[in-house]
Protein backbone atom coordinates (compact mmCIF):
# COMPACT_ATOMS: atom_id res chain seq x y z
CA UNK A 1 0.00 0.00 0.00
CA UNK A 2 2.79 2.22 0.73
CA UNK A 3 4.57 1.67 -1.88
CA UNK A 4 1.27 2.18 -3.84
CA UNK A 5 1.37 5.67 -2.77
CA UNK A 6 4.63 6.30 -3.62
CA UNK A 7 4.38 5.56 -7.24
CA UNK A 8 1.25 7.86 -6.88
CA UNK A 9 3.12 10.88 -6.01
CA UNK A 10 4.89 11.05 -10.05
CA UNK A 11 1.30 10.82 -11.14
CA UNK A 12 0.42 13.74 -12.57
CA UNK A 13 -1.29 16.16 -10.01
CA UNK A 14 -5.07 15.68 -9.86
CA UNK A 15 -6.07 18.53 -7.15
CA UNK A 16 -4.33 21.15 -10.02
CA UNK A 17 -6.44 20.24 -12.56
CA UNK A 18 -9.48 20.16 -10.29
CA UNK A 19 -8.20 23.65 -9.40
CA UNK A 20 -7.99 24.88 -12.83
CA UNK A 21 -11.30 23.41 -13.66
CA UNK A 22 -13.19 25.15 -11.44
CA UNK A 23 -11.41 28.54 -11.98
CA UNK A 24 -13.02 28.73 -15.30
CA UNK A 25 -16.36 27.26 -14.37
CA UNK A 26 -16.97 28.85 -11.81
CA UNK A 27 -15.72 32.52 -13.43
CA UNK A 28 -18.23 31.71 -16.46
CA UNK A 29 -20.84 30.90 -14.08
CA UNK A 30 -20.78 33.98 -11.72
CA UNK A 31 -20.53 36.05 -14.69
CA UNK A 32 -23.95 34.27 -16.09
CA UNK A 33 -25.36 34.65 -12.75
CA UNK A 34 -25.10 38.44 -13.06
CA UNK A 35 -26.50 38.78 -16.03
CA UNK A 36 -29.74 40.20 -16.38
CA UNK A 37 -32.61 37.71 -17.19
CA UNK A 38 -33.64 39.22 -20.14
CA UNK A 39 -30.67 38.40 -21.97
CA UNK A 40 -31.41 35.34 -23.48
CA UNK A 41 -34.41 36.72 -25.14
CA UNK A 42 -33.04 39.66 -25.80
CA UNK A 43 -30.60 37.22 -27.75
CA UNK A 44 -33.39 35.27 -29.86
CA UNK A 45 -34.95 38.16 -30.95
CA UNK A 46 -32.09 40.11 -32.23
CA UNK A 47 -30.76 37.11 -34.40
CA UNK A 48 -34.60 36.88 -35.90
CA UNK A 49 -34.16 40.66 -37.20
CA UNK A 50 -30.59 40.13 -38.12
CA UNK A 51 -31.77 36.40 -39.86
CA UNK A 52 -34.43 38.64 -41.75
CA UNK A 53 -31.43 40.71 -43.75
CA UNK A 54 -28.66 38.81 -44.00
CA UNK A 55 -28.10 34.57 -43.67
CA UNK A 56 -26.41 34.39 -40.88
CA UNK A 57 -26.27 30.86 -38.32
CA UNK A 58 -27.86 30.30 -34.89
CA UNK A 59 -24.40 30.63 -32.94
CA UNK A 60 -23.43 33.99 -35.47
CA UNK A 61 -24.56 36.10 -32.52
CA UNK A 62 -23.12 36.75 -29.55
CA UNK A 63 -24.43 39.10 -26.26
CA UNK A 64 -22.02 40.20 -23.33
CA UNK A 65 -22.81 41.70 -20.29
CA UNK A 66 -20.49 43.28 -18.10
CA UNK A 67 -20.66 45.89 -15.22
CA UNK A 68 -18.36 46.90 -12.90
CA UNK A 69 -18.65 49.77 -10.11
CA UNK A 70 -18.46 52.57 -12.92
CA UNK A 71 -20.56 51.34 -15.94
CA UNK A 72 -22.66 48.52 -17.65
CA UNK A 73 -22.04 47.02 -20.87
CA UNK A 74 -23.78 45.50 -23.14
CA UNK A 75 -21.54 43.71 -26.01
CA UNK A 76 -22.74 42.45 -29.13
CA UNK A 77 -21.26 40.74 -31.62
CA UNK A 78 -22.78 39.45 -34.41
CA UNK A 79 -20.33 37.65 -37.49
CA UNK A 80 -21.86 38.45 -40.91
CA UNK A 81 -21.02 35.64 -43.47
CA UNK A 82 -18.35 35.67 -46.34
CA UNK A 83 -20.23 36.45 -49.10
CA UNK A 84 -23.62 38.61 -48.77
CA UNK A 85 -25.19 38.34 -52.44
CA UNK A 86 -28.59 38.08 -52.65
CA UNK B 1 -32.21 38.67 19.58
CA UNK B 2 -31.21 35.72 18.72
CA UNK B 3 -28.48 34.82 15.79
CA UNK B 4 -29.74 32.97 12.71
CA UNK B 5 -27.01 30.83 11.64
CA UNK B 6 -27.78 28.55 8.41
CA UNK B 7 -25.94 25.53 7.61
CA UNK B 8 -25.78 24.97 3.71
CA UNK B 9 -23.70 23.51 0.89
CA UNK B 10 -25.60 22.88 -1.89
CA UNK B 11 -24.85 19.63 -2.43
CA UNK B 12 -25.78 16.53 -0.25
CA UNK B 13 -23.59 14.62 2.12
CA UNK B 14 -21.23 16.87 2.78
CA UNK B 15 -21.44 17.09 6.49
CA UNK B 16 -24.45 19.69 7.09
CA UNK B 17 -26.32 17.69 9.60
CA UNK B 18 -23.37 16.60 11.38
CA UNK B 19 -21.94 20.04 11.37
CA UNK B 20 -25.57 21.39 12.51
CA UNK B 21 -25.79 19.03 15.61
CA UNK B 22 -21.86 19.93 16.75
CA UNK B 23 -22.51 23.35 16.43
CA UNK B 24 -25.38 24.34 18.17
CA UNK B 25 -24.35 21.41 20.90
CA UNK B 26 -20.87 23.50 20.88
CA UNK B 27 -22.61 26.90 21.17
CA UNK B 28 -25.10 25.41 23.75
CA UNK B 29 -22.01 24.52 25.84
CA UNK B 30 -20.59 27.45 25.73
CA UNK B 31 -23.67 28.40 27.97
CA UNK B 32 -25.38 30.48 24.89
CA UNK B 33 -29.03 28.96 24.80
CA UNK B 34 -29.52 27.23 21.38
CA UNK B 35 -32.23 26.20 19.22
CA UNK B 36 -31.61 23.94 16.31
CA UNK B 37 -34.21 23.52 14.01
CA UNK B 38 -34.34 20.73 10.88
CA UNK B 39 -35.31 21.67 7.57
CA UNK B 40 -35.15 19.15 5.15
CA UNK B 41 -39.47 18.21 5.36
CA UNK B 42 -39.90 14.53 4.76
CA UNK B 43 -36.16 13.80 5.01
CA UNK B 44 -35.84 14.16 8.81
CA UNK B 45 -32.39 13.09 10.44
CA UNK B 46 -31.23 15.44 12.85
CA UNK B 47 -32.96 13.96 15.20
CA UNK B 48 -30.98 10.71 14.81
CA UNK B 49 -27.69 12.40 14.84
CA UNK B 50 -28.72 14.56 18.02
CA UNK B 51 -29.88 10.95 19.53
CA UNK B 52 -33.98 12.07 20.28
CA UNK B 53 -35.35 10.46 17.64
CA UNK B 54 -37.44 8.40 20.09
CA UNK B 55 -38.58 11.72 21.86
CA UNK B 56 -40.12 13.10 18.80
CA UNK B 57 -43.57 13.74 19.03
CA UNK B 58 -44.52 17.24 17.65
CA UNK B 59 -42.51 18.80 14.64
CA UNK B 60 -42.05 22.16 12.61
CA UNK B 61 -45.16 21.90 10.38
CA UNK B 62 -46.96 21.30 12.94
CA UNK B 63 -45.77 24.51 14.81
CA UNK B 64 -46.09 26.17 11.43
CA UNK B 65 -49.99 24.84 10.99
CA UNK B 66 -50.74 25.49 14.49
CA UNK B 67 -50.94 22.12 15.45
CA UNK B 68 -48.77 22.39 18.23
CA UNK B 69 -47.27 24.87 20.55
CA UNK B 70 -43.58 25.94 20.10
CA UNK B 71 -43.26 24.42 23.65
CA UNK B 72 -44.48 21.51 23.02
CA UNK B 73 -42.80 20.88 19.85
CA UNK B 74 -39.19 21.62 21.11
CA UNK B 75 -37.10 18.99 22.39
CA UNK B 76 -34.95 19.63 24.91
CA UNK B 77 -31.20 17.74 25.06
CA UNK B 78 -30.62 15.95 27.81
CA UNK B 79 -26.85 16.16 27.64
CA UNK B 80 -26.93 19.90 27.92
CA UNK B 81 -30.00 22.08 28.93
CA UNK B 82 -28.99 25.32 26.56
CA UNK B 83 -29.94 22.97 23.96
CA UNK B 84 -33.80 22.72 22.26
CA UNK B 85 -34.17 20.56 18.90
CA UNK B 86 -37.10 21.75 16.37
CA UNK B 87 -37.56 18.51 14.23
CA UNK B 88 -38.84 18.22 10.63
CA UNK B 89 -41.58 16.77 9.95
CA UNK B 90 -41.35 13.01 8.64
CA UNK B 91 -44.95 12.99 6.17
CA UNK B 92 -45.32 16.04 4.55
CA UNK B 93 -44.12 17.32 1.71
CA UNK B 94 -41.37 20.01 0.75
CA UNK B 95 -44.35 22.46 0.07
CA UNK B 96 -45.36 22.21 3.88
CA UNK B 97 -42.65 24.90 4.51
CA UNK B 98 -43.77 28.46 3.90
CA UNK B 99 -42.00 31.78 4.39
CA UNK B 100 -44.73 33.26 6.62
CA UNK B 101 -45.08 30.47 8.80
CA UNK B 102 -41.17 29.62 9.16
CA UNK B 103 -40.45 33.49 9.83
CA UNK B 104 -43.13 33.00 12.89
CA UNK B 105 -41.18 30.43 14.35
CA UNK B 106 -38.13 32.18 13.75
CA UNK B 107 -39.65 35.21 15.63
CA UNK B 108 -40.87 33.78 18.12
CA UNK B 109 -37.88 31.83 18.68
CA UNK B 110 -35.51 35.23 18.93
CA UNK B 111 -37.28 35.97 21.96
CA UNK B 112 -36.22 33.55 23.78
CA UNK B 113 -32.80 32.08 22.26
CA UNK B 114 -29.53 33.47 21.66
CA UNK B 115 -28.89 31.52 18.59
CA UNK B 116 -31.18 29.56 15.87
CA UNK B 117 -29.12 27.19 13.99
CA UNK B 118 -30.94 25.91 10.64
CA UNK B 119 -29.86 22.83 8.90
CA UNK B 120 -30.82 23.65 5.35
CA UNK B 121 -31.55 20.74 3.08
CA UNK B 122 -29.36 19.50 -0.16
CA UNK B 123 -30.37 21.12 -2.88
CA UNK B 124 -31.43 24.56 -3.92
CA UNK B 125 -35.12 23.97 -3.52
CA UNK B 126 -37.81 25.64 -0.79
CA UNK B 127 -36.90 24.25 1.92
CA UNK B 128 -32.97 25.24 1.61
CA UNK B 129 -34.20 28.47 0.55
CA UNK B 130 -35.90 28.96 3.84
CA UNK B 131 -33.52 28.22 5.69
CA UNK B 132 -31.31 30.56 4.00
CA UNK B 133 -33.70 33.09 3.88
CA UNK B 134 -34.02 34.36 7.29
CA UNK B 135 -29.91 34.37 8.17
CA UNK B 136 -27.52 36.44 9.82
CA UNK B 137 -24.41 33.91 9.16
CA UNK B 138 -24.04 31.41 6.98
CA UNK B 139 -21.73 28.19 7.26
CA UNK B 140 -21.03 26.70 4.22
CA UNK B 141 -20.00 23.20 4.39
CA UNK B 142 -18.04 22.29 1.58
CA UNK B 143 -15.69 19.18 0.67
CA UNK B 144 -12.33 19.54 -1.20
CA UNK B 145 -14.07 18.16 -4.50
CA UNK B 146 -14.95 19.43 -7.36
CA UNK B 147 -19.23 19.23 -7.59
CA UNK B 148 -19.37 20.54 -3.81
CA UNK B 149 -16.59 23.37 -4.45
CA UNK B 150 -19.08 24.34 -7.90
CA UNK B 151 -22.14 23.95 -5.44
CA UNK B 152 -21.45 25.79 -2.83
CA UNK B 153 -20.24 28.81 -5.00
CA UNK B 154 -24.39 28.41 -6.31
CA UNK B 155 -25.58 28.70 -2.75
CA UNK B 156 -23.18 31.50 -2.14
CA UNK B 157 -25.25 33.39 -4.99
CA UNK B 158 -28.44 32.72 -3.85
CA UNK B 159 -27.82 34.18 0.14
CA UNK B 160 -26.14 37.69 -1.97
CA UNK B 161 -29.28 37.78 -4.17
CA UNK B 162 -32.37 36.02 -2.57
CA UNK B 163 -32.22 36.23 1.30
CA UNK B 164 -34.39 38.79 3.29
CA UNK B 165 -31.10 40.60 3.55
CA UNK B 166 -30.79 40.94 0.13
CA UNK B 167 -34.33 41.63 -0.31
CA UNK B 168 -33.82 44.24 1.81
CA UNK B 169 -30.92 45.89 0.76
CA UNK B 170 -29.45 45.33 4.45
CA UNK B 171 -26.25 44.32 5.59
CA UNK B 172 -25.31 40.94 3.49
CA UNK B 173 -25.46 37.62 5.80
CA UNK B 174 -21.67 36.53 7.28
CA UNK B 175 -20.48 33.76 4.92
CA UNK B 176 -18.00 31.22 6.54
CA UNK B 177 -16.43 28.34 5.20
CA UNK B 178 -16.08 24.62 7.00
CA UNK B 179 -13.99 22.45 4.76
CA UNK B 180 -14.85 18.76 5.57
CA UNK B 181 -13.71 15.49 5.23
CA UNK B 182 -10.43 16.82 4.85
CA UNK B 183 -6.98 14.97 4.60
CA UNK B 184 -4.07 16.43 4.66
CA UNK B 185 -2.27 13.25 3.46
CA UNK B 186 -4.47 13.00 -0.32
CA UNK B 187 -3.66 17.06 -0.56
CA UNK B 188 0.45 16.58 0.19
CA UNK B 189 0.18 13.59 -2.04
CA UNK B 190 -1.78 16.21 -4.99
CA UNK B 191 -4.60 14.06 -4.84
CA UNK B 192 -7.23 16.50 -3.08
CA UNK B 193 -7.51 20.23 -3.24
CA UNK B 194 -5.78 22.11 -0.60
CA UNK B 195 -7.41 24.64 1.76
CA UNK B 196 -5.67 27.08 -0.06
CA UNK B 197 -6.89 26.12 -3.32
CA UNK B 198 -10.79 26.15 -1.63
CA UNK B 199 -10.14 29.66 -0.65
CA UNK B 200 -8.90 30.89 -3.67
CA UNK B 201 -11.76 29.56 -5.72
CA UNK B 202 -14.68 30.93 -3.26
CA UNK B 203 -12.74 33.36 -1.06
CA UNK B 204 -14.51 33.11 2.08
CA UNK B 205 -13.54 33.54 4.97
CA UNK B 206 -12.41 30.27 6.60
CA UNK B 207 -14.09 29.01 9.81
CA UNK B 208 -12.16 25.79 10.41
CA UNK B 209 -11.16 22.52 8.61
CA UNK B 210 -12.73 19.06 9.77
CA UNK B 211 -10.65 16.45 9.02
CA UNK B 212 -11.82 13.38 7.54
CA UNK B 213 -12.80 10.99 10.94
CA UNK B 214 -14.14 7.81 11.58
CA UNK B 215 -15.18 9.31 15.05
CA UNK B 216 -18.14 11.23 12.77
CA UNK B 217 -19.86 7.48 12.36
CA UNK B 218 -19.04 6.39 15.61
CA UNK B 219 -21.08 9.49 16.65
CA UNK B 220 -24.05 9.52 14.28
CA UNK B 221 -24.23 5.54 14.73
CA UNK B 222 -24.65 6.51 18.64
CA UNK B 223 -26.83 9.88 18.32
CA UNK B 224 -24.23 11.84 19.88
CA UNK B 225 -23.13 15.00 18.29
CA UNK B 226 -19.02 14.63 17.38
CA UNK B 227 -18.21 17.60 19.45
CA UNK B 228 -19.01 15.98 22.24
CA UNK B 229 -16.14 13.45 21.70
CA UNK B 230 -13.26 15.22 22.96
CA UNK B 231 -10.48 12.76 22.21
CA UNK B 232 -11.45 12.75 18.26
CA UNK B 233 -10.03 15.03 15.70
CA UNK B 234 -13.07 16.27 14.26
CA UNK B 235 -14.87 17.30 17.50
CA UNK B 236 -11.98 19.42 18.28
CA UNK B 237 -12.34 20.86 15.35
CA UNK B 238 -15.59 21.90 16.02
CA UNK B 239 -14.63 23.38 19.72
CA UNK B 240 -12.34 25.29 17.25
CA UNK B 241 -14.93 25.97 15.14
CA UNK B 242 -17.03 27.27 17.59
CA UNK B 243 -14.91 29.12 19.73
CA UNK B 244 -13.51 30.93 16.60
CA UNK B 245 -17.31 32.09 15.54
CA UNK B 246 -17.69 33.14 18.94
CA UNK B 247 -14.36 35.26 18.32
CA UNK B 248 -11.70 33.64 20.06
CA UNK B 249 -8.41 33.80 18.42
CA UNK B 250 -7.63 29.91 18.16
CA UNK B 251 -4.77 29.06 15.12
CA UNK B 252 -6.24 26.70 12.33
CA UNK B 253 -5.41 23.04 13.07
CA UNK B 254 -5.80 19.76 11.01
CA UNK B 255 -4.30 21.40 7.59
CA UNK B 256 -1.12 19.70 8.19
CA UNK B 257 -0.72 16.11 8.43
CA UNK B 258 2.02 16.83 11.38
CA UNK B 259 0.00 19.33 13.40
CA UNK B 260 -2.69 16.61 13.41
CA UNK B 261 -0.88 14.28 14.58
CA UNK B 262 1.95 14.39 18.05
CA UNK B 263 2.74 18.28 17.46
CA UNK B 264 -0.93 19.90 17.69
CA UNK B 265 -1.56 17.32 20.28
CA UNK B 266 1.20 18.03 22.58
CA UNK B 267 0.34 21.81 22.36
CA UNK B 268 -3.04 21.57 23.21
CA UNK B 269 -2.64 19.34 26.42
Amino acid sequence: MSLLDYFKTTKPNSAKAAKERLQILIAHERNARNQPSYLPALQQELLKVIQKYIKVDQDAISINFDSDDEQETLELNIILPDHTDS
Amino acid sequence: MARIIVVTSGKGGVGKTTTSAAIAMGLAKKGHKTAVIDFDVGLRNLDLILGCERRVVYDFVNVINDEATLNQALIKDKRCNQLYILPASQTRDKDALTKEGVGKVLEELSKTFKYIVCDSPAGIERGANLAMYFADDAFVVTNPEVSSVRDSDRMLGILSSKSKRAELGEEPIKEYLLLSRYDPKRVKLGAMLSVEDVQDILSLHLLGVIPESQSVLSASNAGEPVILDENSDAGQAYVDIVERYLGEDKPHRFIDEEKKGLFGRLFRS
